[in-house]
């Protein structure tokens, strides 16, 4: 047997009273994609940051092609042949490709030298891997799946025999995400191993060859991809059986409850975010929205909940216009019942320094209820709190305790208590799961699905395609600003892949 | 991970690390003592005596310390607003004038009980409608509160000198100050509280508006942690963006924010003007608008901080005069430096030993808890 390209023995680490890892065992063969999934906070990122010498390991051992080595920080990591693509590019958005390539390898004090030999390296590796990017490129006029692909060769420009991707696919559409999992066989066919982090199931089978699953800290257990399944992986990352798609009945669509006509919305720039959208959402329905992030479902929903402004056009809601000039009072959207879970809620829809129960009146502190006169009744905030702990099953029950010390998931809960337990006709979700762990999301799921049912309407923002396609009864696609098109809940994946990516020929064909 | 560290315990958050951060100070202030020649030890016993060993010596530094828990305050309220209003010495200059329109106009006719409570009215309200300009310039147009603030303590600083020189002035008098306000326009000293701990007060000025300032205290805490209006102001101060989901209007809060934070300045005059030299004089501030910055930094921007580090500023101020006293090296300046070493270590470098602490708690809770488990992890 071949020596294995990476080795952890034993690889142990805490912060504070945390427990990051634990004593963690890890193969991974040479040559080979190894994908290492596991639901946020188990431990992912504080590993591979211990690999590429972020952190220090408080024991254990790491072996490279065998030897025993120590990984004071991420130039004795490049030294050893790992490269890193982080999740956010590290890129200098005015530079072109070249200057980004061989940024911190320029060679010596004058470039000019250096430019040349960069530029001759830069063709052989793009020949080599076939990764086409224009060398003379600005990083900022480059889509984002070509400024991955400058960071995969900024780590083979340093030699990367190992490359570790984190969350790669977060940014891409499908198309995009296939495209960058066939580079990455190329890159394994020709002899490079590669670890591929991940909380998204389907991308693992789709392009691994191994795969480990962490909870909690630890690695629970290894396999090889083709002798697993989806159902086995989730159930290993969660502890317990999870039902990846919500079970849902037919939709019962009723009246119009908001309505969107003509919608035009420019950022403070005066680029257009929104442009000319129009759709309705009736009382009963899921509609969703689906698109890369960045082509306005952001600004769309935001300017319906009365945040932003909008340039022109109408919202109504149950028939009655909403004012959108940037004077919408958010409070009095309320009073009206729409509820909007914003996509943000670390800065929105929270605010993290706040206590938990301060956090359950926001936006509704103007309510009676919570109030005695000009005071706060905070024994009547805390009950309430108390009441939506328990039935959303926030973790840990305490109204007390800091925000910001709360997990993703339960974060997500405490806004969506205070937003569904109003009751609300119209509910606005922006990124629903972001960032919240495979047993809450489907908690979450469960409880839209009920708003639905209930009768209201609820508006689905996601860059999740999956999640778009198992909650909504109708799609619509946004590209660039404008809706590109409608689809039903059955559409075809490629298809709703192509129209989020500007693919318009599909549309002009029917 | 989010939180590399173990967080601090209150305790330590709270008492511990401001303890450090003063040991460093006066350690540091102690070496410069030593520089020019004088006992480090024999100094600090002088100031401690100086503020503390007589019964004028307390009166003295609680007189200094009730006007840096009014400007605390204010500097406080704005910063929980996510402001940072360093305009509280003009707003305090400016509120002097309320002072003095209550004390020469109603002074002399009215007995003390009722032109006090006019006088607070009206130094808040003049105090206030200082700040309000800065606070609309920056609600309305964005123009930042930091540039505003610090150029209307010029702007106030000025105006403060005509007023007072072409109008207020007596003709008969040589300096820049308004005539003594009648007995009306005079607090009542607070001797009577420390004669009952068995101490005299003397000639130290210290004034009901003391008690003021401490009730102002306790109106600041229920303000921002009991009232619809508090909440709304912290949440503006934690994120713009979370106001602005809520509902609360940007405009609205900032300008409430900081006229509450002007008139809490502007309540400062009371004391030295009131209290103290019952008329209104040129430069009455005195920095304190400035050391308020400090006391707030310093106290946490909570009032049960800002009292006490007032206190410790006030001890500073009048421990500091007796060491210029009696000490032939050190002069005033020397004081200034000691004062300045303090605000440094206790305000501006407050983080500075916090990793260590950070690092320090973590080993403990390591050796304590082998076993601990994650926090929050999972959904369900």
């Amino acid at each position: 047997m071949s020596v294995a390209a990476i080795e952890l023995i034993g690889v142990d680490k805490r912060f504070g009273s945390v427990h990051a890892n634990r004593d963690i065992h890890l193969t991974i063969e040479k040559g080979t994609i190894h994908g290492i999934i596991g639901e946020n906070g188990a431990g992912k990122s504080t590993l591979m940051s211990i690999l590429y010498g972020f952190y220090q390991a408080d024991s254990g051992e790491i072996r490279i092609n065998g030897k025993t080595t120590k990984i004071t920080d991420p130039n004795a990591a490049i030294g050893m042949g790992i490269g890193m693509v982080h999740q956010h590019f590290m890129l200098v958005e005015n530079f072109t490709v070249l200057e980004n390539v061989m940024l911190g390898v320029e060679g010596a004090p004058l470039l000019k030298n250096g430019i040349a030999k960069a530029r001759a390296e830069l063709k052989r590796l793009e020949q080599e891997y076939e990764l086409d990017v224009d060398p003379d490129a600005l990083i900022e006029e480059l889509p984002v799946g070509l400024q991955q692909r400058v960071e995969i060769l900024k780590a083979l420009y340093r030699g990367a025999e190992i490359l570790v991707l984190d969350e790669p696919t977060g940014v891409l559409t499908p198309p995009e995400a296939d495209h960058l999992f066939r580079i990455l066989e190329q890159l394994r066919d020709q002899g490079k191993t590669i670890i591929l982090i991940t909380h998204k199931l389907r991308e693992i089978m789709a392009a691994t060859d191994n795969v480990s699953v962490m909870r909690q800290g630890a690695v629970v257990a290894t396999r090889k991809t083709s002798e697993t399944s989806v159902e086995e992986l989730a159930e290993l990352m969660v502890g317990r059986r999870v039902l990846l798609r919500v079970q849902k009945g037919e939709a019962q669509p009723g009246e119009v409850k908001l309505s969107v006509e003509n919608l035009t919305v420019r950022d403070s720039r005066g680029v257009v975010m929104v442009d000319n959208a129009s759709f309705t959402v009736r009382a009963g329905e899921i509609v969703g929205i689906a698109g890369v992030a960045g082509n306005g479902q952001s600004q769309l929903i935001e300017t319906i909940a009365g945040i932003r402004a909008a340039v022109s056009g109408r919202v109504l809601l149950d028939g009655q216009l909403i004012d959108i000039t940037g004077a919408a009072d958010p409070g009095e959207l309320r009073d009206r019942g729409l509820a909007h879970v914003p996509e943000d809620r670390h800065h929105m829809g929270l605010v993290l320094a706040f206590e938990e129960y301060e956090n359950s009146i926001l936006g509704y502190h103007d309510d009676p209820l919570y109030l005695k006169g000009p005071f706060l009744d905070i024994d009547a905030i805390k009950a309430d709190a108390r009441k939506k702990i328990e039935k959303y099953d926030i973790r840990p029950g305490d109204p007390n305790l800091k925000t910001a010390n709360f997990s993703g998931g339960n974060q997500q809960k405490i806004v969506l208590a205070r937003e569904i337990e109003r009751d609300p006709g119209v509910l606005i979700i922006g990124q629903p799961t972001r960032g919240v762990d495979v047993g809450a999301i489907e908690f979450i799921h469960k409880r839209i699905i009920q708003m639905r049912d209930a009768g209201k309407a609820v508006l689905l923002v996601s860059v999740e395609l999956d999640e778009i396609r198992s909650l909504s009864d109708r799609i619509l696609v946004m590209f660039a600003g404008r809706i590109v098109g409608e689809r039903d809940a059955e559409a075809d994946e490629g298809e709703l892949g192509c129209l989020m990516a500007g693919v318009e020929q599909l549309e002009a064909a029917e | 991970m989010s939180q590399p560290f173990a967080k601090l315990p209150a305790w330590a958050d709270y008492g511990l690390l401001p303890l450090i951060n003063l040991i460093v100070a006066f350690f540091v202030a102690g070496l410069v003592v030593l520089l020019v020649g004088e006992s480090p030890i024999e100094a600090a016993v002088l100031m401690v005596k100086g503020a503390f060993g007589t019964g004028d010596g307390v009166g003295y530094t609680l007189y200094y310390a009730t006007n840096f828990i009014f400007t605390g305050l204010c500097v406080a309220v704005a910063f929980h607003c996510g402001l940072f209003n360093i305009g509280g010495e003009g707003q305090a200059y400016i509120g002097g004038l309320g002072v003095a329109f209550v004390g020469l106009g109603l002074g002399d006719t009215l007995p003390w009980w009722i032109v006090f409570p006019l006088a607070i009215v009206a130094s808040g309200i003049a105090g206030a409608l200082w700040a309000l300009i800065p606070a609309w310039l920056q609600a309305r147009r964005g123009s930042h509160v930091v540039i505003t603030t610090i150029m209307f303590n010029f702007i106030a600083a000025s105006i403060m000198v005509y007023i007072v020189v072409q109008i207020l002035k007596p003709m008969n008098i040589q300096s820049p100050e308004t005539r003594v306000f009648g007995e009306g326009g005079q607090l009542p000293s607070l001797g009577w509280l420390l004669n009952a701990v068995g101490l005299n007060m003397r000639s130290a000025p210290l004034n009901l508006s003391f008690l003021v300032s401490l009730i102002a205290a306790f109106l600041v805490w229920v303000l921002i942690w009991r009232t619809k209006l508090g909440y709304e102001i912290r949440t503006m101060g934690f994120s713009p963006k979370a106001a602005r989901y809520a509902g609360i209007s940007e405009m609205r809060i900032i300008i409430i924010a900081m006229m509450i934070s002007g008139a809490l300045a502007g309540m400062m005059a009371l004391n030295p003007i009131m209290g103290a030299q019952h008329r209104l004089q040129l430069d009455f501030v005195a920095g304190a608008g400035f050391v308020g910055i400090a006391v707030a930094l310093m106290g946490r921007s909570h009032p049960v901080g800002i009292v006490l580090a007032a206190i410790l500023f006030g001890m500073l101020y009048q421990g500091g005069a007796e060491i210029a006293f009696d000490m032939p090296n050190i002069s005033r300046d020397m004081i200034v430096i000691i004062q300045g070493l303090v605000i440094l270590f206790a305000g501006a470098l407050e983080h500075m030993f916090r990793p260590t602490l950070q690092r320090i708690f973590h080993g403990f809770s390591l050796k304590k808890d082998q076993t601990a488990p994650v926090i929050a992890g999972g959904g369900q």
